[in-house]
């Protein structure tokens, strides 16, 4: 990798990127409002064990799967455009090397991530007042790396997709089961002990289990989490390059 | 030119053999091309010209033989800021102007910033310089993926029908570019399936099903087969080859 290249794809990536104004501010908002029709429907109706408003642990763990799904989708979908569009080939004929575009997608959409994942946070405790016991910062810090890992995820999945259809499909594929058990809907150790093993591997559970230390007031706690996390988002971007090809048939 | 001490060639294609889609489209085919010549490599759509032009820039999985560019294989890292590709589709951002394209393949090779507004001007786009490249006429794309390839003044120039859809006061000013760049030491293959662009190449390579026709000087060539013109010497070529 070459950090100037890399630099420079990103930049590349990001000028394209805002372009696209109803893309930016579809992905900036959809995530607030999908919180917000959470907080309506459980923003008054009690947690029978703690008496808290539901919307504070529901809205706390549904809140990562949001970024991740949008961030998923953008990434996925303009890999397979570069792809298909010749650009692709025409940057693997470049000085440019695999690590640099993977990487360039990597920072620029990050750098989105990041935005998007601090305005949904800030706006879901302070205008919703969504109340977790644990920091707001570290509430942010997960919530930007579940739409990372949706950035990473998308750029290694995108190789597997030939057309943009399939690129859109791998997202129901590789996001919905995360949703169903990672912990969202029953706790992970609750669940039939083969779906518990399943769901260690799917990085969400890591996510959902630092909302848990966060939601107990754990703050400290979630540091073994965001590793595990950082990890899968590292070994997704790595998978990313690997399924890169210079040459193709 | 026939000293024992000439330079190696700039490209060097030997048995090369390529398969797509289990199809053999390359089953054996060898060139040469010497270093700072425009070389027209002329063949009917489907001859093969693209499927070898992403063999010399190491796009394409080859099933057997070699390309050697500037004395290293196809496509490793020493070649990557000194060979220049332009594919048969334009392929830049549409979502970028034509300036942020060509500024970011100049970069990606490091050539300075202000090759970047000259090589514009050179492919005639001034007017459209902050334009959104999705925006431009189907000439004015090519031209301006053109210049993404041009602007890092490669040695080595590998141009996939750049002139298709072109009107001919634009070709001409095109093929002079070329000639200019080829005069500075570059080597150029140029693809084409229209014939009389023959006559800007300094060689012609014809390529039919995947193999050589004809490799040589236009006078050559036309020697050989007693022929008027090029299409007319592909025309002939061809059909001995078919009743061979
Ligand atoms: N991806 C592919 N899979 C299978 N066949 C292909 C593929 N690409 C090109 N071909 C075939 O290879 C032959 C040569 O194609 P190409 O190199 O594009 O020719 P040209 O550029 O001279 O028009 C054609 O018969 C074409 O149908
Ligand atoms: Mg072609």
């Amino acid at each position: 990798m070459n950090p100037r290249l890399t630099a420079l794809t990103a930049k590349r990536i990001l000028q394209q990127f805002r372009r696209d104004r109803r893309t930016i501010g579809l992905l900036m908002l959809v995530p607030m409002l999908l919180l917000t029709l959470l907080w309506w429907m459980f923003g008054d109706t009690p947690d029978p064990s703690t008496g808290q408003p539901l919307f504070d642990p529901l809205g706390a763990k549904i809140m990562g799967l949001f970024p991740m799904i949008l961030m998923f989708i953008i990434t996925s979908v303009s890999t397979l455009r570069e792809r298909t569009s010749g650009t692709m080939e025409r940057l693997m004929a470049s000085p440019v090397r695999r690590g640099d575009v993977v990487m360039g997608y990597a920072v620029a959409f990050g750098l989105v991530a990041v935005v998007q994942g601090t305005l949904l946070v800030l706006y879901s405790v302070y205008v919703l007042q969504l109340d977790i016991q644990g920091s707001t910062p570290a509430l942010v810090l997960i919530i930007v790396m579940d739409a990372l890992l949706g950035t990473a995820l998308g750029l290694a999945a995108s190789s597997l997709a030939r057309t943009e259809f399939q690129a859109v499909q791998m997202m129901p594929a590789v996001i919905l089961p995360q949703l169903l058990i990672a912990g969202l809907f029953m706790p992970r150790d609750a669940m039939p002990r083969a779906l518990e093993l399943i769901s260690n591997a799917l990085p969400m559970s890591y996510s959902i289990d630092a909302i848990n230390h966060l939601l107990a007031g754990d703050t400290g706690a979630i540091w073994a989490e965001v590793g595990i996390l950082a990890a899968f988002i590292v070994g997704a971007l790595l998978l990313g390059v690997l399924t890169l090809r210079r040459r193709t048939g | 030119m026939n000293a024992p001490q000439a330079e190696p060639p700039a490209i060097l294609v030997e048995h090369l053999r390529v398969v797509r889609g289990g199809k053999e489209i390359l089953p054996d085919l060898s060139l040469a091309v010497p270093r700072g010549s425009v070389v027209g490599l002329l063949g009917p759509s489907g001859a093969g010209k693209s499927t070898l032009m992403r063999a010399i820039v190491g796009a394409q999985i080859v099933a057997g033989g070699g390309v050697t560019v500037l004395g290293h294989d196809a496509g490793t890292a020493p070649l990557r800021d000194r060979v220049g590709y332009v594919t048969q589709a334009p392929s830049i951002y549409p979502d970028l102007t034509v300036r942020e394209n060509v500024a970011y393949f100049a970069g990606l090779v490091g050539a300075p910033k202000d090759q970047v507004a000259h090589t514009i001007n050179a492919v005639g786009l001034a007017d459209q310089t902050d334009q959104l490249a999705g925006t431009l006429s189907g000439g004015q794309l090519t031209r301006a993926s053109l210049a993404a390839a041009l602007v890092g003044h490669p040695e080595v120039l590998i141009l996939d029908e750049p002139t298709v859809g072109l009107d001919p006061a634009l070709r001409n000013e095109l093929w002079k570019l070329f000639r200019r760049f080829a005069d500075q030491g570059t080597t150029l293959i140029v693809s084409s399936h229209v014939m009389d662009e023959a006559v800007r190449c300094d060689r012609l390579v014809f390529l039919r099903d995947g193999h050589v026709l004809a490799d040589g000087t236009l006078e050559e060539i036309l020697a050989q087969t007693g022929a008027a013109d090029a299409e007319q010497a592909f025309l002939t070529l061809a059909s001995k080859e078919g009743a061979a």
